[in-house]
């Protein structure tokens, strides 16, 4: 049985449904026990185990995040939630030098079953450091876990999976995510992480997307439908592990490829994936693979620098034109040319 | 309001019991300090080898941070503590393995590289762990593993289990946000929890004076927790403060905050003394080994009547006990090659 749930609510029952079947769970956080209760995703699981398991805590997102790996590690299934992905950069020591690296560290002594969510701002001038998408930081580190649901079933169902597995798991959720509505299975079940999901099938173009780009990539394949171009998109799911199996395959299928990221191009999950796949298909590819993605600046906050800033459904349209040769590269219908300088000096 | 001094009274002479606990509290330090005189002089060994071109088959090649005049500290706070109470520690952390009751012979083998060592040759001498006794790990960011106590806390209380769980960390921790973050936190929620921090006066070369304004056990006022300041070379006294802390954690009460000024011997890290660096006098360091945890223990159990026989007979157990581990661990197999990938604790990236 499934019913129509937003991905918020989805986020909701599953925290629920975790800490039922297991006494160990329990959810801290800044304001995950007030009213608005993390845009409505902890306030369920506060209603039905009170502060005890869902509780308030000082603005000390390092210690708790030291917190969460002590406690993991000791027998608990902590889920430590920010309202903001910024706040993740105040954590990075807890994160990246002791969540990832206690049971490398220790010779597999212990596993560190820490769930981590965080939520990417957009939009309504938030600017520079409430709107950031930091997956690309997190995911370089080995020992750790990132997961970006782009629909509420999925969402429940990875953070299912984190919750009953070993592993140490950031989870991030674009805001924008947070409303969409979709059916969603009743009860327990869990979607693999590590395991990417092909959302459209199609023939000329792979458009492999994660998170908020989902949205835009699915308008876009549209569109180019009408022109009669046949894209298939991958929805990523999980950024680390990232499943290139389902990628490559794809792209085996394609020849072509365009990444569609809600974070930074430069440095980014964009060029991970367009190095691997150019690596393991160099010489089927039909063109270069195109990244879709932030410019190279920090989130300005007036309406119109903020909407040039963002990629959209257009901007992944021009990408598949590209890699069709049906658009010129840094010609003006090349959306791309507006963030990236061409080449013009001597070397 | 400062810290409180913690004084035990100094009976003429040591109750029987009393004695007792401290042959076995000598027995440890003892033990940690035979660890270290022997790891510094493989290191010489070695050392000498390499500098003359030979092969070297059994080497330690991993940092090694000595806590040799430190002991009592750990020895002291760990007989505090019940077996599934856990400890949380540095980059100086044989002491604490070794109080909490940690393998000579894992410990040896993991500064080898091992595959038989502690943490099967992935952590080194910075990283010596053993689950199984409540030594839960040890971290090499200075402060990194406060808040891991703290979570461990927070597991016992949240289960509502009398368990306690400590922090080691040393006073260049106190200079760290996550050390505030982390009295603020365990203060506010009671958790049981030791925050032991073992100031040995030096970070590095930089001597505390010149990094923080204000004694360390002062600082726990301003969290409302009690804070007591004592002297690591009453291996007895650390022993008592560290019980009263531990019984009011195990109360619900919540933490406390030790500050036990330990002094370092050696430099920070590696196998020499630092005397004439920097701040360092002959004549302080002099001071502190006249204040040797080992030879006080030593002095007055021989003070309560133990025999000289005795006392030799002990030190002989611990020589054999540490010549044994090292034996083993220059035998023991590296690890496997495909152990470099083993252990993430994480779905690998293919």
């Amino acid at each position: 049985m499934t019913r129509e749930l937003s991905m918020s609510e989805a986020i909701a029952e599953a925290t629920v449904i975790a800490m039922r079947r297991d006494p160990n769970v329990f959810v801290m956080g800044v304001g995950v026990d007030d009213p608005a209760g993390i845009f409505g995703t902890t306030r369920l699981a506060h209603d039905e185990f009170g502060d005890a398991r869902v509780f308030d805590v000082p603005i000390s997102e390092n210690c708790l995040t030291g917190m969460g790996v002590g406690a993991a590690i000791s027998g608990m299934r902590p889920v430590l939630v920010h309202a903001r992905d910024d706040f993740l950069l105040l954590t990075m020591d807890q994160l990246a030098n002791h969540a990832a690296k206690w049971s490398y560290m220790s010779g597999g002594a212990f596993s560190v079953p820490l769930l981590v969510r965080a939520v990417i701002g957009r939009g309504w001038g938030q600017a520079a450091q409430h709107s950031q998408s930091l997956q690309a930081v997190v995911a370089h580190f080995p020992g750790l876990e990132v997961i970006m649901p782009a629909s509420p079933s999925d969402a429940k169902g990875l953070i299912l999976s984190a919750l009953t597995g070993s592993a140490p798991v950031v989870c991030l959720e674009h805001r924008w995510c947070h409303g969409v509505r979709g059916d969603v299975p009743e009860g327990f079940y869990t979607t693999p992480i590590g395991r990417a999901h092909i959302e459209r099938s199609g023939n000329d173009v792979t458009l492999v997307a994660l998170s908020q780009m989902v949205l835009e990539a699915r308008k876009a394949a549209k569109t180019l439908e009408a022109e009669g171009v046949s894209c298939e998109i991958v929805d990523l799911r999980t950024v680390r592990p990232w499943d290139w199996e389902t990628v490559c395959t794809s792209v085996h299928k394609t020849r072509r490829l365009v990444v569609a990221d809600t974070g930074w191009t430069h440095f980014g999950v964009g060029a991970e994936i367009a190095a691997s796949v150019s690596a393991r298909l160099f010489g089927h590819l039909a063109a270069p693979v195109e990244c879709v993605g932030l410019p190279d600046v920090p989130t300005p906050c007036a309406p119109n620098l903020e909407a040039a800033y963002y990629p959209n459904a257009a901007t992944v349209v021009q990408a598949v034109k590209r890699t069709l040769g049906q658009a010129r590269v840094g010609g003006a219908d090349d959306a791309r040319a507006q963030h990236v300088k061409p080449f013009t000096g001597a070397f | 309001m400062h810290g409180t001094e913690g004084e035990r009274g100094k009976p003429q002479t040591l109750a029987r019991q009393t004695t007792s606990e401290l042959g076995r509290l000598f027995e440890t330090m003892l033990l940690v300090r035979r660890v270290e005189e022997r790891i510094i002089e493989q290191y010489l060994a070695q050392n000498e080898s390499l500098s003359r071109g030979e092969e070297v088959a059994h080497a330690i090649r991993c940092p090694t941070h000595l806590s040799i005049g430190q002991e009592a500290a750990a020895v002291g706070v760990c007989v505090a503590l019940r077996a599934d109470d856990s400890v949380f520690s540095t980059h100086r952390c044989h002491a604490h393995y070794l109080a909490k009751g940690g393998s000579v012979s894992r410990m040896m083998a993991e500064l080898f590289g091992r595959a038989t060592g502690c943490a099967r040759g992935k952590g080194g001498s910075m990283h010596l762990v053993d689950a199984s006794i409540g030594m839960l790990g040890a971290s090499a960011i200075v402060g990194g593993s406060i808040p891991l106590a703290l979570g461990a806390a927070l597991s016992y209380q949240l289960r509502a289990e009398a368990r306690v769980s400590v922090a080691f960390f040393g006073d260049g921790a106190v200079e760290q946000g996550v050390f505030h973050e982390a009295m603020n936190l365990a203060a506010l929620r009671k958790l049981p929890v030791i925050l032991a921090c073992e100031n040995n006066f030096y970070a590095t070369l930089s001597h505390v004076s010149a990094r923080q304004t204000m004694p360390i056990a002062a600082r726990a006022a301003s969290y409302g927790m009690p804070g007591i300041a004592l002297d690591s070379d009453d291996v007895l006294a650390v022993a008592e403060v560290a019980r009263n802390a531990a019984d009011r954690a195990r109360s619900g009460a919540g933490p406390t905050l030790l500050e036990i000024r330990a002094y370092r011997w050696m430099s920070h890290v590696g196998t020499e003394y630092d005397i004439g660096k920097m701040l360092r006098s002959p004549e302080e360091l002099e001071v502190w080994r006249a204040r040797c945890p080992v030879a006080r223990a030593r002095r007055e159990l021989a003070r309560a009547g133990v025999s000289e026989e005795d006392l030799r007979a002990k030190e002989e157990r611990v020589a054999r006990v540490v010549e044994d581990a090292i034996r083993s661990a220059k035998a023991a197999d590296e690890p496997a090659a495909g152990e470099l990938f083993a252990h993430l604790g994480a779905r690998p990236q293919a």
